[in-house]
């Protein structure tokens, strides 16, 4: 059985809406400060909420066209955050000098999953389904 | 069409779901508050904290703040005007919370302005000028310290000096400190009302709290 390219963008979409409330509620509710790194992150996933809901409504396939620039920026900044937590990065490198410092890890749930873990995976899961979208609709 | 009804449930369940985990949260939080405010409530008051209004009256507000804050500045002359609205009924407790970069030093400066008994007088000259001495979310102490000169409060400011580094005030703002890690302040302004926190922050929440207070008390 193949999925739709709806239906993929519409996962992806679900992906990015879930991902956006998460960080909103992490900031927000729970009152986590977010760092530099996670800002960027949450530029690049914002966007996307919006950006493949109008691609679903008529359904535009070239949608991934204008959602993959975004998906896959995130997903770099998300790496290179997961980098920095894990130490694999040397803290002297990391961008941020002002306010929480992104190496920093507040919440570490089962030991091991992290906010940037969180970032990294959504911004995979969309990028995957982005591109099966892309394949797909050639 | 199904693909819009699809999508319309979900966002409109995404956001239901965001509403309630924030309201579950919060509440819990809130709860969980006035939990540790309950056991720890030796950590309210202590025997330094300068305290203004009727000894005995049957309200007390303790307020953790920090004179660089500007949200204490807001809410400064709110507390008063509550005060004034039920005299002898309500008296003030002033814990310091110096979260802003240098406002400790500023705190040590009102540790010695209450020396020479001057205290509540330039804690509001202080909050009245505080746009002068706090920039960019940093206090300024040699403004400030020269704001307080200025007050005319008739203040000795070489002995003031002498007090501020005193160690008697290191560990008053160190103890003030340490209470404010006990009880979870980690914002300022933050009110307890004989010995309730606020269930959230806000003027009204801090008006509804004292308003119970009044009234237990009348009951009594």
């Amino acid at each position: 059985m193949k999925t739709s390219p709806w239906a993929l963008v519409f996962s992806a979409w679900l992906m990015a809406a879930m991902s956006t409330l998460g960080a909103l509620f992490l900031g927000e509710v729970m009152g986590f400060a977010p760092c530099v790194l996670c800002w960027y992150q949450r530029i690049f996933m914002f966007p996307l909420v919006f950006v493949l809901a109008v691609g679903l409504f008529p359904f535009d396939p070239r949608v991934t066209r204008y959602a993959l620039p975004l998906a896959i920026g995130g997903w770099l900044i998300a790496a290179w955050h997961v980098l920095l937590t894990a130490g694999i990065i040397p803290e002297s490198a990391t961008p941020c000098a002002q306010g929480v410092p992104c190496g920093l890890v507040q919440v570490e749930w089962f030991g091991f999953v992290t906010i940037p873990l969180l970032s990294l995976a959504g911004f995979t899961v969309i990028n995957a389904l982005l591109l099966l979208t892309h394949k797909s609709t050639k | 069409m199904k693909q819009k009804q699809l999508f319309i449930g979900v966002a409109v369940l995404l956001v239901a779901v965001f509403a309630a985990g924030a309201f579950l949260f919060k509440s819990r939080q809130a709860e969980q508050a006035a939990q540790t405010a309950a056991r720890n409530s030796e950590a309210l008051v202590r025997f330094h904290s300068p305290t203004t209004g009727n000894a005995d009256a049957p309200v007390h507000i303790v307020e953790f703040l920090d004179p660089a804050c500007e949200t204490c500045r807001d809410f400064y002359p709110m507390v008063k005007d509550l005060m004034a609205a039920h005299p002898g009924k309500i008296k003030l407790t002033v814990r310091y919370a110096p979260f802003h970069r240098g406002s400790d030093q500023v705190v040590a400066m009102l540790e010695a302005a209450r020396k020479q008994g001057k205290f509540w007088p330039a804690l509001e000259g202080l909050l009245d000028a505080q746009p002068y001495w706090v920039k960019n979310h940093t206090a300024q102490p040699e403004v400030a310290w020269k704001v307080i000169d200025s007050l005319g409060l008739g203040l000795d400011m070489q002995r003031a000096n002498t007090d501020m580094q005193s160690p008697e005030t290191v560990r008053v703002i160190q103890q003030d400190l340490a209470d404010a890690q006990t009880l979870n302040v980690t914002k300022t302004p933050e009110y307890f009302v004989n010995g309730k926190p606020l269930p959230s922050f806000g003027y009204d929440q801090l008006k509804k709290l004292v308003d119970d207070a009044l009234a237990n008390a009348k009951g009594k």
